[in-house]
């Protein structure tokens, strides 16, 4: 057992150690990887934000995933293709900079979450869970036969956007720029979770009535989080397509929104680290077990099964584990 | 000018009539005593007031009709509940439980602390594994916290020790005496509703039978609906 501050600071100074060491010992793959484990990081910290704090289990986040994907992606293509994007009312340039891709990709992707939760927080349990699904179903099946962009075959990136100062097709400098992002998300997380903010939304998940008794909303205290919620995990979705250099409707699919939950499972739910965990878990059986075997799903559903059975609060739940408080 | 209005006021749960007609004012910096045996609908009104159940009737507070309101509405209008029963929010911290409903105003973690020095020597503590007095004490201040006008006390000192109640009887004496504010106090103790008290109001079979200044209660009176 360990306290929860050094399982913390243990587990992201891993990922930056293995990051570094891959640089020293000229292994580019393994920090493709490490970036691939910190934006999938991003996108479940984003996730944990509803579903850890506030309890509200979306299988609808691959929405905010793609749609921060596609932002990506629509932006630099007409970038690289020097063609306007036309808007209707008026047409914008395409762009390659990550600042304002990701500008935009949290903007539309906060802005999908306040429709969707507008609707689906009116639910409840598994209406709530169906809403967020179906939601993200229409997205995905949008994408898929929207042609001007690939439809089924999505889109591909031929050079990796840029970012001031740096140069972000070499390796280890994209993983600093994820890594950074995730810490300052890992960070707003820590402290939102110990704000009235927080308190009230961990709350209200246990007892709404009694937030609303001392003049809080609950659903107002949901959706805040859902929105904010969004926008990380579109965030994770512009740096994903990114990292890929590729965005396709899969990035909306139902495997996708099951995936950040799993994460989040896997690592421990509402636990500040256990996304990473999670994502570190996952893309670490992904990559060795995935060598070989096919069927690595199988055995990753045999970990979860394990880990809902006998570790309820995930790993860092089994590592560090919290005491509850019941009246 | 009365803070809280309460006029004919009726209320069910589901198809059970509950409150046939329940009348109440309590005026600003004015402590009121809602008295009755169980069962005669006083945790109703105030669940009512909180509108935690639906009513009809007139039920205005500063002038405002509650109806239609929210509960978080009513709460951030002023009013400021401490429920039977207690119910803190159990997985958080002393601290965290009175700052997750703090509201700007008078009202600090430090004033809080002044009234309940249990609560800042408890600070880091979860409410669960408080004792019953102490989570009292957290729940009255996590509605100081909001900043209320009116105060709302359900059967605070219900199931307390003789000597934690008087540090909550000296509380309510402490807010009567330096704050100002209203309070609608529900207590079995007529001993000492009748030294904070300024009027009262006995509820039986949900409605209003007896209405009148703290003095003017009669023996007669408190043996015939009250029951002491």
């Amino acid at each position: 057992m360990i306290s929860e501050r050094m399982l913390n600071l243990t587990v992201i100074g891993g990922l930056l150690a293995v990051a570094l060491a891959a640089l020293v010992l000229d292994q580019p793959f393994t920090i493709t990887l490490a970036t691939r484990v910190a934006i999938l990081s991003l996108a479940a910290v984003g996730l944990n934000i509803a579903l850890g704090l506030g309890g509200l289990v979306s299988f609808g986040h691959a929405a905010f995933f793609g749609i921060g994907g596609y932002a990506m992606g629509i932006l630099a293509y007409h970038a690289q293709t020097y063609t306007p994007l036309d808007l209707g009312l008026f047409t914008v340039a395409g762009t390659k900079s990550m600042p304002v891709i990701w500008l935009v990709a949290m903007v539309l992707s906060a802005l999908a979450a306040l429709l969707i939760g507008l609707l689906a927080l009116r639910t409840s349990g598994v209406y709530f869970i169906m809403i967020t699904l179906a939601f993200a179903q229409m997205f995905y099946y949008f994408t898929l036969s929207w042609s001007a962009y690939g439809g089924e075959d999505g889109l591909s990136i031929y050079i990796r956007n840029g970012f001031p100062g740096l140069n972000t097709l070499v390796p280890i400098q994209f993983f600093g720029i994820c890594f950074v992002i995730l810490c300052a998300a890992l960070y707003l997380f820590h402290r939102l979770e110990h704000a009235p903010f927080g308190l009230a939304l961990g709350s209200a998940r246990q007892a709404p009535m009694r937030v609303e008794t001392v003049g809080l909303s609950p659903m107002r205290l949901r959706l805040v989080a859902f929105v904010l919620s969004g926008a990380i995990t579109g965030l994770a979705g512009a740096l994903f397509a990114d990292l890929n250099r590729f965005v396709s409707p899969t990035m909306f699919s139902w495997h996708m929104s099951g995936e950040l939950i799993v994460l989040i499972i896997l690592g421990g739910v509402a636990r500040l680290i256990g996304p990473v965990i999670g994502a570190v878990l996952f893309v670490v059986l992904e990559h060795y077990l995935g060598g070989m075997t096919e069927f690595w799903k199988i055995w990753l559903g045999v970990i979860l099964l394990l880990i809902v059975l006998f570790a309820r609060g995930g790993v860092a739940g089994l590592l560090s584990p919290r005491k509850v408080g019941h009246d | 000018m009365s803070l809280l209005t309460l006029s004919g006021l009726t209320a069910s749960y589901g198809a059970t009539p509950a409150l046939f007609g329940v009348d109440l004012e309590v005026g600003a910096g004015e402590v009121v005593a809602l008295m009755g045996r169980n069962g005669m609908g006083k945790t109703t009104t105030v669940r009512a007031i909180s509108r935690i159940i639906g009513s009809e009737g007139t039920l205005r507070f500063d002038g405002h009709d509650l109806h239609g309101m929210p509960s978080h509405r009513v709460a951030r209008a002023g009013i400021g509940l401490v429920p039977e029963g207690r119910r803190c929010f159990a997985d958080l911290t002393v601290t965290e439980n009175l700052i997750a409903a703090a509201r700007l105003g008078d009202w600090s973690l430090d004033r809080v602390h002044g009234l309940f020095p249990r609560l800042g020597e408890r600070a880091g503590q979860r409410a669960a594994s408080l004792s019953g007095g102490e989570q009292q004490m957290l729940a009255i201040g996590r509605a100081l916290m909001t900043n209320p006008r009116l105060l709302i006390l359900d059967e605070a000192t219900e199931g307390l020790a003789p000597i934690v109640r008087q540090e909550i009887w000296a509380a309510i004496r402490a807010l009567k005496a330096g704050t100002g504010m209203a309070i609608l106090l529900i207590d079995k103790s007529l001993k000492e509703l009748s030294t904070v008290a300024d009027r009262a109001v006995i509820l039986e079979r949900g409605r209003t039978v007896w209405a009148g200044a703290m003095g003017a209660l009669s023996d007669e009176i408190t043996q015939q609906y009250v029951g002491v």
